[in-house]
């Protein structure tokens, strides 16, 4: 099949199965460059599975999962797809909490991971100013000599979003960002979203309907494995089949 | 873990290895600061315990790999020491075989195993000294963290590796002298080891690898690859994501580990006399475990305190009551585990709890 140009991230009939248990069903999904996507869908609609298989921690059982030309995704394994540029936020807020908001970034700052490189690295005036401009974006500046164990829920989801910045991505996976967070918080990260995305193609799976709404960005629903409705919010919040399976309820 | 305890611990551990050599070698007998010979083996035989635990230290508290047959490679340099020093007795032996060891003498042995080979070169003997601990390692690790083993499997796979050699140690046609092991020495590097000086000697040099080691571990941990190798240790799969290799940090990790727990065992054979396959066996590694937890994982330091104050214990309870030792030494684990999760060094910080191992609860907000 012939490749659009601008396409940055295309999902091509992708199936898993975990036990008979069917999480993707012919699952098919096209992403352009620069573009933001949010993934909605009831629990067990297979968004989770998505980003697994994306990411290299789930293979496929069949289908194929194509990044940028030509690269098959189904062929790598995690650290090689993140060399590649793909990022991912997990769903509860995961970063290295004995180290310091400062130590977070600079490991996750892009460079050379090898252990012969780390063992003998020393901190960069380049790596110190790149952090910096993150400790801005993600609005921790005043706390970036804390333990990130003791941050609030609300900064260790930024610092996670910040440590994806650092990394450098062409594309950003992000799994409930706003989960437990307050009102104001949600703002700021939909704020911050929009923000990456102006430089980064990013893919936001949510179950807060309002917050999607803010983001104001084409929507795909998933229900059991597979696409259900694609488009604009209002466009999927009045098909029929959505109201059904996941609105209307 | 702070830089000033390290630096005290160094000052400890060679400052009292040169004040017991001193009072062993300066002070005539009889003075009330001459160190008996035998009280300078047993600080020798603690410092090697320590670079054991150091070892230890490294992989479980700082890359969350669980050794339970660390002891393995401390046996394993004990035992490339134990053959070198054995070719030094030459016709000196029993049946005075300027080739055979008296073991193999003993066992109607025609010729000398190749794999004997080159041990009366004390060059060769340091170079595998570092090489057998080190070679298995690396095999053995890249095995298991390539696939991923990790946690409770990856204990007791190590549990049955220095159990396999237990075993395999204790057969005659091992030619490594069966259950009686390597034994009867007579020098080293030219020195008489029943000599005071020699044992004197023994004592400073392993404080001062026990430094070398303690400095080499300090720098590992404080580098960039030890907060990568750290993070492996709470989040592996993040790591991963992030783009680093897991499997390449514990690896590291681990072979240099071994190779320390090796030196260890090296200096720890000419000071005790002897090396035979008990020291392979799987309740050894748990001790060793056991000095870490009590000192406090993840410090580097309280592996040093745990391993010292263990085995002091240790020598003091078996000569009272040794029946109770083992008991003693398991509600020392027990106790450690629950009341002092950051072992005497924890309980020493202000907090009470461990540096950097204690993950914070959840915040309150």
């Amino acid at each position: 099949m012939k490749q659009h140009q601008d396409t940055l991230l295309y999902l091509d009939g992708v199936n898993v199965s975990f036990d008979g248990f069917r999480a993707l069903n012919a699952l098919s999904l096209v992403l352009e460059k620069g573009e933001m996507r949010a993934v909605i869908g009831p629990n067990g609609a297979g968004k989770t599975t998505m980003m697994d298989v994306i990411t290299g921690k789930t293979r496929p059982d069949s289908g194929r999962v194509v990044f940028g030309n030509s690269t098959d995704l189904t062929k790598l394994d995690e650290p090689d797809i993140a060399a590649l540029g793909i990022g991912r936020k997990f769903q509860k807020p995961t970063v290295f909490e004995p180290h310091s908001v400062w130590d977070n970034l600079l490991l996750a700052l892009a460079g050379d991971r090898r252990p012969r490189f780390t063992l003998w690295a020393r901190p960069q005036s380049e790596e110190r100013d790149r952090i910096e401009e993150i400790l801005l974006t993600a609005r921790l500046a005043e706390h970036r000599h804390r333990r990130a164990g003791d941050l609030s829920h609300g900064q260790k989801q930024w610092l996670e979003i910040g440590m994806l910045l650092a990394q450098e991505p062409q594309l950003l996976l992000v799994d409930e960002p706003v989960a437990g967070m307050t009102d104001s918080e949600t703002e700021q990260t939909a704020e911050l979203l929009r923000e990456i995305n102006r430089t980064r193609s990013v893919v936001v799976v949510e179950h807060d309907m309002a917050f999607v709404r803010a983001l104001g960005v084409k929507v795909t629903v998933l229900h059991e494995g597979s696409v259900l409705s694609e488009g604009s919010i209002d466009h999927v919040s009045d098909d029929p089949r959505v109201i059904e399976v996941y609105l209307g309820r | 873990m702070s830089r000033v305890s390290l630096n005290l611990c160094l000052l400890a551990v060679l400052g009292g290895a040169g004040l017991l050599a001193i009072g062993n070698v300066a002070m005539p007998e009889g003075s009330a600061y001459h160190v008996p010979t035998y009280a300078v083996s047993l600080a020798g035989k603690y410092l090697c315990y320590a670079m054991l635990a150091v070892a230890v230290d490294l992989v479980w508290g700082f890359a969350g790999i669980l050794s339970l047959g660390h002891a393995a490679f401390f046996a394993l340099g004990g035992y490339a020491m134990g053959m070198y020093l054995m070719r030094q007795i030459g016709t000196r032996g029993v049946y005075g075989n300027a080739i055979l060891p008296d073991f193999m003498v003993f066992l109607n042995y025609k010729e000398l195993p190749w794999y004997w080979h080159g041990f009366d070169n004390p060059a060769f003997a340091i170079v595998m000294v570092l090489l057998v601990p080190g070679v298995l390692a690396l095999v053995f690790g890249w095995l298991a963290f390539r696939s991923r083993v990790s946690g409770v499997y990856l204990s007791i796979i190590t549990q049955a590796l220095t159990y396999a050699l237990l075993l395999a140690f204790f057969r005659n046609d091992m030619g490594l002298g069966g259950n009686n092991g390597l034994t009867d020495f007579k020098d080293m590097f030219g020195f008489a080891l029943q000599a005071d000086a020699t044992r004197s000697g023994l004592l400073v040099a392993t404080a001062i690898f026990l430094a070398v080691q303690l400095l080499v571990a300090r720098y590992v941990v404080t580098s960039r690859f030890g907060k990568v190798l750290i993070a492996v240790r709470d989040t592996e799969s993040r790591t991963r994501f992030l783009g680093y290799r897991p499997e390449a940090y514990k690896l590291f990790v681990f072979v240099l580990s071994a190779v320390m727990a090796g030196i260890g065992g090296a200096l720890y054979v000419p000071q005790i006399g002897i090396i035979n396959p008990g020291e392979f066996s799987p309740a050894n590694s748990i001790e060793s475990v056991i000095w870490v937890a009590v000192g406090g994982r993840g410090t580097l330091v309280g592996a040093v305190i745990g391993a010292v104050l263990v085995n002091f214990g240790k020598t003091i309870f078996t000569g009272a009551l040794p029946e109770l030792w083992l008991f003693a030494l398991g509600a020392m684990f027990i106790l450690v585990t629950l009341l002092l999760p950051g072992g005497i060094l924890g309980l020493l910080s202000r907090q009470g709890r461990a540096p950097k191992i204690t993950p914070a609860a959840e915040p309150a907000e």
